[in-house]
Protein backbone atom coordinates (compact mmCIF):
# COMPACT_ATOMS: atom_id res chain seq x y z
CA UNK A 1 0.00 0.00 0.00
CA UNK A 2 1.38 2.97 -1.90
CA UNK A 3 1.01 6.64 0.21
CA UNK A 4 2.07 9.45 -2.38
CA UNK A 5 3.28 12.93 -2.04
CA UNK A 6 2.19 15.07 -4.33
CA UNK A 7 5.57 16.25 -6.28
CA UNK A 8 5.04 19.24 -8.37
CA UNK A 9 6.65 22.37 -5.65
CA UNK A 10 7.22 22.74 -2.33
CA UNK A 11 8.51 20.42 0.29
CA UNK A 12 7.44 17.36 -0.65
CA UNK A 13 11.20 15.55 0.08
CA UNK A 14 10.48 16.58 3.45
CA UNK A 15 7.14 14.67 3.58
CA UNK A 16 8.57 11.49 1.90
CA UNK A 17 11.71 11.32 4.41
CA UNK A 18 8.64 11.94 7.49
CA UNK A 19 6.90 8.27 5.35
CA UNK A 20 10.33 6.83 5.33
CA UNK A 21 11.31 6.95 8.59
CA UNK A 22 7.75 5.53 9.85
CA UNK A 23 8.74 2.84 6.72
CA UNK A 24 5.55 3.34 4.81
CA UNK A 25 6.36 2.85 1.33
CA UNK A 26 5.96 6.01 -0.70
CA UNK A 27 6.54 7.76 -3.99
CA UNK A 28 6.47 10.97 -5.30
CA UNK A 29 3.24 12.05 -7.21
CA UNK A 30 3.75 13.98 -10.38
CA UNK A 31 0.97 12.69 -13.27
CA UNK A 32 -2.41 11.17 -13.12
CA UNK A 33 -0.94 7.65 -13.43
CA UNK A 34 1.66 7.95 -10.56
CA UNK A 35 -1.75 9.44 -8.30
CA UNK A 36 -3.66 6.26 -9.60
CA UNK A 37 -0.94 4.11 -7.47
CA UNK A 38 -1.55 5.22 -4.13
CA UNK A 39 -4.18 4.94 -1.24
CA UNK A 40 -3.46 8.28 1.00
CA UNK A 41 -1.77 11.57 -0.32
CA UNK A 42 -0.21 13.89 0.83
CA UNK A 43 0.06 17.58 -0.21
CA UNK A 44 3.20 19.69 1.08
CA UNK A 45 3.82 23.04 1.95
CA UNK A 46 5.08 25.53 -0.59
CA UNK A 47 3.39 27.84 -3.25
CA UNK A 48 -0.82 27.34 -3.30
CA UNK A 49 -0.91 29.19 -6.59
CA UNK A 50 1.59 27.50 -8.41
CA UNK A 51 0.53 23.59 -6.89
CA UNK A 52 -2.70 24.58 -8.05
CA UNK A 53 -2.24 25.59 -11.21
CA UNK A 54 0.19 22.53 -11.83
CA UNK A 55 -2.37 20.27 -10.49
CA UNK A 56 -5.27 22.17 -12.47
CA UNK A 57 -2.74 21.63 -15.97
CA UNK A 58 -1.90 17.94 -15.28
CA UNK A 59 -5.25 16.72 -14.52
CA UNK A 60 -4.23 15.61 -11.38
CA UNK A 61 -6.46 17.93 -9.78
CA UNK A 62 -10.02 16.14 -11.44
CA UNK A 63 -8.58 12.82 -10.69
CA UNK A 64 -7.77 13.84 -7.32
CA UNK A 65 -11.35 15.06 -6.40
CA UNK A 66 -12.83 11.67 -7.78
CA UNK A 67 -10.60 9.75 -5.72
CA UNK A 68 -11.43 11.69 -2.43
CA UNK A 69 -15.29 11.53 -3.12
CA UNK A 70 -14.76 7.56 -3.16
CA UNK A 71 -12.51 8.33 0.23
CA UNK A 72 -9.27 8.18 -0.38
CA UNK A 73 -7.81 9.97 2.48
CA UNK A 74 -5.70 13.40 1.73
CA UNK A 75 -3.99 15.40 3.83
CA UNK A 76 -2.55 18.99 3.24
CA UNK A 77 -0.03 21.31 4.96
CA UNK A 78 -0.35 24.81 4.75
CA UNK A 79 -0.26 25.30 1.06
CA UNK A 80 -2.13 21.95 0.95
CA UNK A 81 -4.70 23.28 3.01
CA UNK A 82 -5.63 26.33 1.35
CA UNK A 83 -5.62 23.79 -1.77
CA UNK A 84 -8.02 21.48 0.24
CA UNK A 85 -10.07 24.74 1.29
CA UNK A 86 -13.70 25.44 0.00
CA UNK A 87 -13.03 29.29 0.37
CA UNK A 88 -10.54 31.57 0.21
CA UNK A 89 -11.44 34.60 2.02
CA UNK A 90 -8.90 37.25 0.72
CA UNK A 91 -8.64 35.61 -2.66
CA UNK A 92 -11.59 34.13 -3.71
CA UNK A 93 -10.78 33.78 -7.23
CA UNK A 94 -8.01 32.04 -6.27
CA UNK A 95 -8.29 28.27 -7.60
CA UNK A 96 -8.72 25.40 -5.05
CA UNK A 97 -9.84 21.36 -4.93
CA UNK A 98 -12.57 22.98 -3.03
CA UNK A 99 -12.87 19.60 -0.98
CA UNK A 100 -12.66 20.55 2.04
CA UNK A 101 -15.49 22.78 4.24
CA UNK A 102 -13.24 25.45 5.78
CA UNK A 103 -12.50 29.03 4.68
CA UNK A 104 -9.08 30.04 4.79
CA UNK A 105 -7.14 33.23 4.95
CA UNK A 106 -4.27 33.51 3.37
CA UNK A 107 -0.77 34.74 4.81
CA UNK A 108 -3.43 36.02 7.38
CA UNK A 109 -1.02 35.89 10.28
CA UNK A 110 1.62 38.23 8.02
CA UNK A 111 4.50 38.21 5.99
CA UNK A 112 7.39 35.86 6.67
CA UNK A 113 9.39 38.27 9.44
CA UNK A 114 5.43 37.12 11.45
CA UNK A 115 6.24 33.49 10.99
CA UNK A 116 6.64 31.67 14.42
CA UNK A 117 7.27 28.30 16.37
CA UNK A 118 4.96 27.44 18.83
CA UNK A 119 3.91 24.45 21.33
CA UNK A 120 0.44 23.18 20.90
CA UNK A 121 -2.30 20.94 22.40
CA UNK A 122 -3.02 17.70 20.30
CA UNK A 123 -5.28 15.64 22.62
CA UNK A 124 -5.44 13.67 19.14
CA UNK A 125 -1.78 12.61 19.48
CA UNK A 126 -0.96 12.50 22.79
CA UNK A 127 0.25 15.74 24.33
CA UNK A 128 2.08 18.88 23.21
CA UNK A 129 3.38 19.26 19.57
CA UNK A 130 5.93 22.13 18.26
CA UNK A 131 4.36 23.48 15.41
CA UNK A 132 6.10 25.63 13.31
CA UNK A 133 3.73 27.89 11.11
CA UNK A 134 5.45 29.86 8.08
CA UNK A 135 3.59 32.63 6.36
CA UNK A 136 0.19 30.39 7.43
CA UNK A 137 -3.07 30.43 5.84
CA UNK A 138 -5.50 30.68 8.67
CA UNK A 139 -8.51 28.95 9.54
CA UNK A 140 -11.50 31.56 9.81
CA UNK A 141 -14.72 29.64 10.08
CA UNK A 142 -15.17 25.47 10.00
CA UNK A 143 -18.51 23.75 8.61
CA UNK A 144 -20.44 21.65 11.24
CA UNK A 145 -18.74 18.27 10.04
CA UNK A 146 -15.54 19.65 10.42
CA UNK A 147 -13.53 18.70 13.69
CA UNK A 148 -11.14 20.57 15.40
CA UNK A 149 -7.87 18.48 16.51
CA UNK A 150 -5.73 21.43 17.97
CA UNK A 151 -6.30 25.82 18.26
CA UNK A 152 -3.49 27.96 18.70
CA UNK A 153 -5.73 30.62 20.95
CA UNK A 154 -8.92 30.48 19.36
CA UNK A 155 -8.29 29.67 16.04
CA UNK A 156 -8.36 25.99 14.54
CA UNK A 157 -4.90 24.79 13.17
CA UNK A 158 -5.19 21.19 12.34
CA UNK A 159 -8.44 20.11 11.13
CA UNK A 160 -10.34 17.07 9.57
CA UNK A 161 -13.11 16.17 7.79
CA UNK A 162 -13.84 12.70 7.08
CA UNK A 163 -11.06 11.50 5.08
CA UNK A 164 -9.53 14.87 5.06
CA UNK A 165 -7.01 16.13 7.48
CA UNK A 166 -5.05 19.91 7.25
CA UNK A 167 -3.31 21.70 9.14
CA UNK A 168 -2.17 25.30 9.29
CA UNK A 169 1.60 24.05 10.10
CA UNK A 170 4.34 21.82 8.93
CA UNK A 171 5.37 18.65 10.80
CA UNK A 172 7.33 17.47 8.21
CA UNK A 173 10.08 20.23 9.04
CA UNK A 174 10.27 19.11 12.62
CA UNK A 175 11.70 15.49 13.87
CA UNK A 176 7.85 14.56 15.45
CA UNK A 177 6.15 12.01 13.50
CA UNK A 178 2.74 11.90 15.47
CA UNK A 179 0.47 13.91 12.77
CA UNK A 180 2.30 11.63 9.88
CA UNK A 181 1.61 8.66 11.79
CA UNK A 182 -2.35 9.55 12.84
CA UNK A 183 -2.52 10.25 8.65
CA UNK A 184 -1.22 6.60 7.96
CA UNK A 185 -4.04 5.76 10.79
CA UNK A 186 -6.44 7.38 8.70
CA UNK A 187 -4.74 5.71 5.53
CA UNK A 188 -4.47 2.35 7.09
CA UNK A 189 -8.01 2.07 8.92
CA UNK A 190 -9.78 2.71 5.74
CA UNK A 191 -7.42 -0.15 4.00
CA UNK A 192 -7.25 -2.20 7.01
CA UNK A 193 -3.44 -1.94 7.33
CA UNK A 194 -2.04 -1.32 10.65
CA UNK A 195 1.52 0.56 11.34
CA UNK B 1 6.64 27.41 24.92
CA UNK B 2 6.43 30.74 23.83
CA UNK B 3 6.06 32.15 20.09
CA UNK B 4 9.33 31.97 18.52
CA UNK B 5 9.72 34.09 15.60
CA UNK B 6 13.02 34.34 13.49
CA UNK B 7 14.37 31.08 14.03
CA UNK B 8 16.71 29.27 11.70
CA UNK B 9 13.77 26.48 11.87
CA UNK B 10 11.46 29.51 10.35
CA UNK B 11 14.29 30.64 8.18
CA UNK B 12 15.48 27.29 6.47
CA UNK B 13 12.17 26.29 6.91
CA UNK B 14 10.60 28.94 4.46
CA UNK B 15 13.20 28.50 1.98
CA UNK B 16 12.21 24.67 1.74
CA UNK B 17 8.72 25.79 0.41
CA UNK B 18 10.49 27.11 -2.79
CA UNK B 19 11.66 23.74 -3.91
CA UNK B 20 10.81 22.84 -7.11
CA UNK B 21 9.97 26.35 -8.27
CA UNK B 22 11.06 29.12 -10.08
CA UNK B 23 12.04 32.80 -8.54
CA UNK B 24 11.12 34.93 -11.02
CA UNK B 25 12.96 38.72 -11.48
CA UNK B 26 10.51 41.62 -11.82
CA UNK B 27 10.42 45.48 -12.17
CA UNK B 28 6.90 46.31 -12.31
CA UNK B 29 3.64 45.41 -10.81
CA UNK B 30 2.47 43.77 -14.25
CA UNK B 31 5.87 41.88 -14.64
CA UNK B 32 5.41 40.43 -10.48
CA UNK B 33 1.04 39.57 -11.83
CA UNK B 34 2.35 37.93 -15.10
CA UNK B 35 4.94 35.83 -13.20
CA UNK B 36 2.74 34.75 -10.00
CA UNK B 37 0.11 34.32 -13.00
CA UNK B 38 2.62 31.66 -14.16
CA UNK B 39 3.44 29.71 -11.47
CA UNK B 40 6.31 31.78 -9.99
CA UNK B 41 7.02 30.93 -6.04
CA UNK B 42 8.10 34.24 -4.93
CA UNK B 43 9.45 37.07 -7.20
CA UNK B 44 12.50 39.35 -6.65
CA UNK B 45 11.52 42.63 -6.46
CA UNK B 46 14.30 44.84 -8.92
CA UNK B 47 14.59 48.60 -10.29
CA UNK B 48 16.31 46.77 -13.41
CA UNK B 49 17.09 42.92 -14.44
CA UNK B 50 20.21 42.26 -14.33
CA UNK B 51 20.87 42.72 -18.19
CA UNK B 52 19.99 46.15 -17.91
CA UNK B 53 22.47 47.33 -14.95
CA UNK B 54 25.10 45.61 -16.92
CA UNK B 55 24.30 47.60 -19.64
CA UNK B 56 23.95 51.23 -17.27
CA UNK B 57 26.96 50.76 -15.33
CA UNK B 58 27.50 52.98 -12.75
CA UNK B 59 26.78 52.06 -8.69
CA UNK B 60 24.13 49.65 -8.35
CA UNK B 61 22.06 49.83 -5.65
CA UNK B 62 18.91 48.73 -3.52
CA UNK B 63 15.70 49.39 -5.47
CA UNK B 64 13.66 52.29 -4.73
CA UNK B 65 11.15 51.79 -1.96
CA UNK B 66 7.78 52.77 -3.87
CA UNK B 67 9.45 50.10 -6.71
CA UNK B 68 9.40 47.25 -4.37
CA UNK B 69 5.77 48.56 -2.29
CA UNK B 70 4.09 48.30 -5.60
CA UNK B 71 5.51 44.93 -6.46
CA UNK B 72 4.56 43.87 -2.76
CA UNK B 73 0.90 45.01 -3.38
CA UNK B 74 0.16 43.49 -6.55
CA UNK B 75 0.74 39.50 -5.69
CA UNK B 76 0.17 37.07 -2.81
CA UNK B 77 3.28 35.10 -3.32
CA UNK B 78 6.30 35.93 -0.98
CA UNK B 79 8.78 38.66 -2.21
CA UNK B 80 12.16 39.10 -2.41
CA UNK B 81 14.87 42.37 -2.67
CA UNK B 82 18.51 42.78 -3.47
CA UNK B 83 21.04 44.21 -1.12
CA UNK B 84 24.25 45.02 -1.73
CA UNK B 85 26.80 43.05 -0.30
CA UNK B 86 27.64 44.04 3.27
CA UNK B 87 24.73 46.93 3.21
CA UNK B 88 23.74 46.25 6.82
CA UNK B 89 21.43 49.69 6.67
CA UNK B 90 19.66 49.02 3.39
CA UNK B 91 18.96 45.30 5.06
CA UNK B 92 17.79 46.91 7.88
CA UNK B 93 15.23 49.36 5.70
CA UNK B 94 14.37 46.35 3.65
CA UNK B 95 13.15 44.38 6.99
CA UNK B 96 11.40 46.77 8.21
CA UNK B 97 9.38 47.01 4.98
CA UNK B 98 8.54 43.43 5.21
CA UNK B 99 10.04 42.20 2.55
CA UNK B 100 9.77 38.06 2.72
CA UNK B 101 13.49 37.35 1.93
CA UNK B 102 16.98 39.21 1.02
CA UNK B 103 19.06 38.45 -1.10
CA UNK B 104 22.50 39.71 -0.87
CA UNK B 105 24.00 39.94 -4.12
CA UNK B 106 26.95 40.05 -6.03
CA UNK B 107 24.26 41.66 -8.69
CA UNK B 108 24.31 45.10 -7.20
CA UNK B 109 27.59 46.66 -6.80
CA UNK B 110 29.25 45.98 -3.39
CA UNK B 111 29.05 48.27 0.07
CA UNK B 112 31.88 46.56 1.74
CA UNK B 113 35.11 44.69 0.28
CA UNK B 114 35.64 42.86 3.11
CA UNK B 115 32.83 41.87 4.78
CA UNK B 116 29.48 40.45 4.00
CA UNK B 117 26.51 41.07 6.56
CA UNK B 118 26.01 39.15 9.95
CA UNK B 119 22.43 37.56 8.56
CA UNK B 120 22.06 36.36 12.25
CA UNK B 121 21.19 39.55 13.41
CA UNK B 122 18.11 39.63 11.51
CA UNK B 123 14.57 38.15 11.77
CA UNK B 124 13.92 38.27 7.78
CA UNK B 125 15.86 35.44 5.85
CA UNK B 126 19.07 35.79 3.11
CA UNK B 127 19.76 34.07 0.25
CA UNK B 128 23.27 34.69 -1.03
CA UNK B 129 25.43 33.40 -3.65
CA UNK B 130 28.00 30.63 -4.03
CA UNK B 131 30.99 29.57 -6.75
CA UNK B 132 32.03 26.49 -4.14
CA UNK B 133 31.24 25.00 -1.13
CA UNK B 134 33.27 26.76 0.55
CA UNK B 135 31.88 30.59 -0.34
CA UNK B 136 28.04 28.80 0.51
CA UNK B 137 29.27 27.54 4.16
CA UNK B 138 30.79 31.11 4.71
CA UNK B 139 27.28 32.66 4.01
CA UNK B 140 25.81 29.73 5.92
CA UNK B 141 28.07 30.61 8.63
CA UNK B 142 27.19 34.16 8.50
CA UNK B 143 23.39 32.92 9.05
CA UNK B 144 22.41 32.67 4.72
CA UNK B 145 19.79 30.68 4.89
CA UNK B 146 19.40 29.48 0.92
CA UNK B 147 22.39 29.70 -1.28
CA UNK B 148 22.26 30.34 -4.79
CA UNK B 149 24.90 29.23 -6.33
CA UNK B 150 25.96 31.84 -8.85
CA UNK B 151 25.94 32.19 -12.53
CA UNK B 152 26.95 35.27 -14.38
CA UNK B 153 24.04 37.07 -14.60
CA UNK B 154 22.18 39.16 -17.30
CA UNK B 155 23.94 37.00 -19.49
CA UNK B 156 21.66 34.52 -20.60
CA UNK B 157 24.82 31.81 -21.16
CA UNK B 158 24.42 29.19 -18.44
CA UNK B 159 27.98 28.11 -18.46
CA UNK B 160 28.72 29.55 -14.92
CA UNK B 161 25.51 28.47 -13.18
CA UNK B 162 26.73 24.95 -14.71
CA UNK B 163 30.59 25.57 -13.74
CA UNK B 164 29.61 26.56 -10.13
CA UNK B 165 26.63 24.06 -9.51
CA UNK B 166 29.13 21.52 -10.43
CA UNK B 167 31.42 22.67 -8.46
CA UNK B 168 29.67 22.63 -5.39
CA UNK B 169 27.91 19.24 -5.94
CA UNK B 170 31.67 17.55 -6.34
CA UNK B 171 32.92 19.51 -2.77
CA UNK B 172 29.82 17.79 -1.20
CA UNK B 173 30.75 14.75 -2.93
CA UNK B 174 34.27 15.18 -1.80
CA UNK B 175 33.41 15.38 1.61
CA UNK B 176 30.93 12.55 1.92
CA UNK B 177 33.96 9.99 1.04
CA UNK B 178 36.51 11.65 3.35
CA UNK B 179 37.19 10.54 6.37
CA UNK B 180 36.35 12.19 9.94
CA UNK B 181 40.18 13.30 10.48
CA UNK B 182 40.41 14.91 7.32
CA UNK B 183 37.41 16.62 8.02
CA UNK B 184 39.56 20.05 9.62
CA UNK B 185 42.46 20.04 6.76
CA UNK B 186 39.77 20.31 4.16
CA UNK B 187 37.79 22.94 6.67
CA UNK B 188 40.93 24.89 6.83
CA UNK B 189 41.65 24.17 3.00
CA UNK B 190 38.14 25.34 1.43
CA UNK B 191 38.22 28.35 4.33
CA UNK B 192 35.00 27.29 5.45
CA UNK B 193 33.94 26.29 9.95
CA UNK B 194 34.55 22.82 10.27
CA UNK B 195 31.25 22.11 12.16
CA UNK B 196 29.58 22.67 8.87
CA UNK B 197 31.50 20.69 6.81
CA UNK B 198 30.81 17.82 9.68
CA UNK B 199 27.42 18.64 8.70
CA UNK B 200 27.95 18.84 5.17
CA UNK B 201 29.13 15.13 5.45
CA UNK B 202 26.29 13.77 7.58
CA UNK B 203 23.79 15.05 5.15
CA UNK B 204 25.12 14.20 2.17
CA UNK B 205 23.89 18.13 1.08
CA UNK B 206 24.22 21.30 1.63
CA UNK B 207 22.48 22.05 5.17
CA UNK B 208 19.99 24.96 3.76
CA UNK B 209 18.06 24.89 -0.17
CA UNK B 210 20.25 25.34 -2.55
CA UNK B 211 18.60 27.20 -5.89
CA UNK B 212 20.48 27.84 -8.99
CA UNK B 213 21.00 31.46 -10.62
CA UNK B 214 22.59 33.67 -13.34
CA UNK B 215 22.04 33.12 -17.14
CA UNK B 216 18.96 30.83 -17.17
CA UNK B 217 17.08 31.61 -20.20
CA UNK B 218 14.83 28.92 -21.36
CA UNK B 219 13.42 25.84 -20.34
CA UNK B 220 15.96 23.82 -21.14
CA UNK B 221 18.38 25.57 -18.98
CA UNK B 222 16.00 25.47 -16.06
CA UNK B 223 16.34 21.51 -16.97
CA UNK B 224 19.68 21.19 -16.74
CA UNK B 225 20.32 22.84 -13.53
CA UNK B 226 18.02 20.81 -11.86
CA UNK B 227 19.51 17.50 -13.39
CA UNK B 228 22.92 18.50 -11.98
CA UNK B 229 21.21 18.80 -8.39
CA UNK B 230 19.25 22.05 -7.85
CA UNK B 231 16.42 22.88 -5.96
CA UNK B 232 14.73 25.54 -7.87
CA UNK B 233 16.10 28.14 -10.47
CA UNK B 234 16.14 31.49 -9.81
CA UNK B 235 15.62 33.30 -12.98
CA UNK B 236 16.62 36.99 -13.69
CA UNK B 237 16.76 38.81 -17.12
CA UNK B 238 15.38 35.61 -19.12
CA UNK B 239 11.66 35.76 -18.71
CA UNK B 240 11.00 39.54 -19.42
CA UNK B 241 13.82 39.97 -21.90
CA UNK B 242 12.20 37.13 -24.24
CA UNK B 243 10.24 37.97 -26.63
CA UNK B 244 6.79 36.38 -24.53
CA UNK B 245 7.31 36.64 -21.11
CA UNK B 246 3.88 34.89 -20.33
CA UNK B 247 4.74 32.05 -22.04
CA UNK B 248 8.72 31.21 -21.32
CA UNK B 249 7.50 31.91 -17.53
CA UNK B 250 5.22 28.96 -17.73
CA UNK B 251 7.34 26.91 -19.61
CA UNK B 252 9.99 27.29 -17.43
CA UNK B 253 7.98 26.34 -14.33
CA UNK B 254 6.69 23.34 -15.97
CA UNK B 255 10.68 22.41 -16.92
CA UNK B 256 11.79 22.88 -13.34
CA UNK B 257 8.77 20.28 -12.26
CA UNK B 258 9.62 17.84 -14.82
CA UNK B 259 12.97 18.26 -15.21
CA UNK B 260 13.31 14.25 -15.30
CA UNK B 261 10.34 13.46 -18.16
CA UNK B 262 12.16 14.13 -21.45
CA UNK B 263 8.16 14.29 -23.26
CA UNK B 264 7.32 17.21 -20.99
CA UNK B 265 10.47 19.09 -21.44
CA UNK B 266 9.62 18.52 -25.47
CA UNK B 267 6.67 19.53 -24.99
CA UNK B 268 7.18 22.79 -22.80
CA UNK B 269 10.22 23.52 -25.35
CA UNK B 270 7.63 24.24 -28.44
CA UNK B 271 6.64 27.46 -29.41
CA UNK B 272 8.11 29.65 -26.65
CA UNK B 273 9.20 32.23 -29.05
CA UNK B 274 12.43 34.29 -29.08
CA UNK B 275 14.68 33.61 -25.74
CA UNK B 276 16.67 36.99 -24.37
CA UNK B 277 20.15 37.26 -26.20
CA UNK B 278 22.83 35.85 -25.15
CA UNK B 279 26.77 37.31 -24.20
CA UNK B 280 29.71 35.57 -24.34
CA UNK B 281 31.66 35.31 -20.61
CA UNK B 282 34.82 35.46 -21.89
CA UNK B 283 34.04 39.19 -23.46
CA UNK B 284 32.29 40.63 -20.52
CA UNK B 285 34.25 43.61 -18.77
CA UNK B 286 32.19 42.85 -15.15
CA UNK B 287 31.89 39.72 -13.81
CA UNK B 288 29.52 40.01 -11.29
CA UNK B 289 30.35 36.44 -9.96
CA UNK B 290 33.83 37.58 -8.63
CA UNK B 291 32.43 40.04 -6.03
CA UNK B 292 31.81 38.73 -2.96
CA UNK B 293 34.51 36.89 -0.41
Amino acid sequence: MIVGVLGLQGDFREHVWALQKLHAETILVKTVEDLKRVKGLIIPGGESTTIGRLARLTGIADELKKRVSEGMPVYGTCAGMILLAKRIANYPQQYSFQMMDITVERNAYGRQVESFEVELNIPAIGDKFKAIFIRAPKIVDCGENVEVLAKHGDTPVLVRQENLLASSFHPELGDDLRIHEYFLRMVGVKYARVY
Amino acid sequence: MLMEKGTWTIKTGFADMFKGGVIMDVTTAEQAKVAEEAGAVAVMALERVPADIRKAGGVARMASISKIKEIMQAVSIPVMAKVRIGHIAEARILEALGVDFIDESEVLTPADDKFHINKHEFKVPFVCGARDLGEALRRIAEGAAMIRTKGEAGTGNVVEAVKHMRRVMDDIRKVTTMLDEQLVAYAKEIGAPVELVREVKRLGRLPVVNFAAGGVATPADAALMMMLGADGVFVGSGIFKSKDPAKMAKSIVMAVTYWNDPEMLLKVSEDIGEPMPGLEVEELEVRMQERGW
